[in-house]
């Protein structure tokens, strides 16, 4: 089985590259188009702004070619948010791959700090990506932005609101937190998303 | 809900986890790379690695450091000292680091904090503060690990670093440091009432009700230390359940 990790410019490659490794998977980290679609598995991770990533990957056609995309690819915190129609992140027009918005949190006191960075639950876990993952399970989240809850919500997470922390439509599945970075909650999921 | 974290901690020289009391007196206190798997087995949140080697060879052997720790370990890690240039930062999130800290560069070029946010995101930018409270009452920034004492105040020069980008604020008092007594909990509160950012706690953790003290009336958001974890006066999921007990959100 091969499995491909996107090269663009949105930080936290290596990290995905070595939880990969712990688990024992050889990836390759590339942009070449080719070695992209002829992988099996598709990891499009991602830290950082959107405007930035999302004209970086238009600039190098790579926002069609992973929505054109066949084999399963999982989208990982700012992945996972390009993947959706739009981002209120400099008001950036995303792939369209998941039919929801991403919006920015809106601290509701000073002990709600945004970004959210930290640990928090998963709940309504609905997919074999969270195959012997239990609800209330933790995992490790830094972002600002979410997604709402909506037609592709997968699995839920509640921090001032309610919001989707994983999406799923076709082959493609997205998650907001960092599985790489989550543990062994985060190695379980994973591993279900390579063997789907 | 989202938890409380806690940090274990491992200053390092020399390839070495070593901690000193009240920033002197250093001892051995193991590999870090051990260490580190050790602490992600057992339930920490998060590690900061804080590197005291003082020689030109620094850079090197410590993102290979880094590179063997983020093989090894499956939560995410800080890493700081001695990091200047954006060459520093790459150098170290390449190995696989997932945040980087800084004290003294930032504070004698504070645009370092703006170019690091900009270029590899805020949520990566932790900084760094020594701070000592003056017998006027008052806490100041000090530098170099401690031997440097500047005329600035720690909520001015915070407040500062956030809006330039600083994603977190890792606040140790010099006071506390070393001494097991419990960590300085109004500085901890004044900046996290303030700020927007989330402030990890760090100096003077000695057993666990000071850690259930400086996620109350302290109100931070994560709470670091070193000694009292390397010498197993207290073990990490001891302190997570007693917190559990006592209602406080923590990761089991």
């Amino acid at each position: 089985m091969s499995t491909a990790i996107i090269q663009y410019n949105a930080g936290n490659i290596q990290s995905v590259l070595y939880a990969l490794e712990r688990l024992g998977v050889d990836a390759i980290v590339t942009d070449e188009p080719e070695q992209i679609k002829s992988a099996d598995k598709v990891i499009f991770p991602g830290v950082g702004e959107a405007s930035t990533a999302m004209q970086y990957l238009q600039h190098k056609n790579l926002d069609t070619l992973i929505t054109a995309l066949k084999q399963p690819v999982l989208g990982i915190c700012l992945g996972m948010q390009l993947m959706c129609t739009y981002s209120e992140e400099n008001n950036t027009d995303c792939m369209g791959i998941f039919n929801e918005q991403v919006k920015q949190f809106k601290p509701d006191n000073i002990s709600s700090k945004v970004p959210q960075m930290g640990w928090n639950t998963i709940t309504h876990l609905q997919s074999p990506l969270f195959a012997g993952v239990e609800e209330n399970s933790y995992v490790y989240f830094v972002h600002g932005y979410y997604a709402s809850i909506g037609a592709h919500t997968i699995a839920q997470t509640n921090y001032i609101i309610e919001y989707s922390c994983a999406l799923h439509r076709g082959n493609f599945y997205g998650v907001q937190f960092h599985p790489e970075k989550s543990a062994k909650v985060g190695e379980q999921i994973i591993q279900n998303f390579l063997s789907l | 809900m989202l938890t409380k974290r806690i940090i274990p901690c491992l200053d390092i020289k020399d390839g070495r986890t070593v901690k000193g009391i009240n920033f002197e007196q250093i001892r051995d206190a193991g590999d870090p790379v051990e260490l580190a798997a050790l602490y992600a087995a057992h339930g920490a949140d998060e590690l900061v690695f804080l590197d005291i080697t003082a020689t030109v060879e620094r850079r090197k052997t410590l993102s290979q450091l880094v590179n063997k720790i983020a093989h090894k370990i499956n939560i995410p890690f800080t890493v700081g000292g001695g990091i200047q240039t954006e060459e520093d930062v790459y150098l170290l999130l390449q190995n696989g680091a997932d945040k980087i800290s800084i004290n003294t560069a930032a504070f004698n070029n504070p645009r370092i904090i703006q170019s690091f946010s900009k270029n590899f995101g805020s949520q990566c930018v932790v900084l760094a503060i020594d701070a000592k409270c003056e017998e006027n009452g008052r806490w100041y920034v000090y530098l170099n690990g401690g031997r440097v004492k500047t005329d600035k105040l720690v909520e001015e020069w915070a407040k500062q670093a956030v809006d330039l980008g600083a994603g977190e604020i890792l606040l140790t008092s010099m006071n506390h440091d070393g001494t097991k007594q419990g960590f300085a909990l109004d500085i901890t509160a004044q900046l996290s009432e303030n700020l927007s950012v989330p402030i990890i706690a760090s100096g003077g953790g000695g057993n666990q009700q000071h850690f259930y003290d400086v996620f109350t009336k302290g109100k931070a958001d994560a709470a670091l230390a070193a000694s009292i974890f390397h010498y197993k006066e207290v073990s990490i999921p001891d302190l997570k359940n007693y917190l559990h007990q006592q209602q406080i959100p923590v990761r089991l």
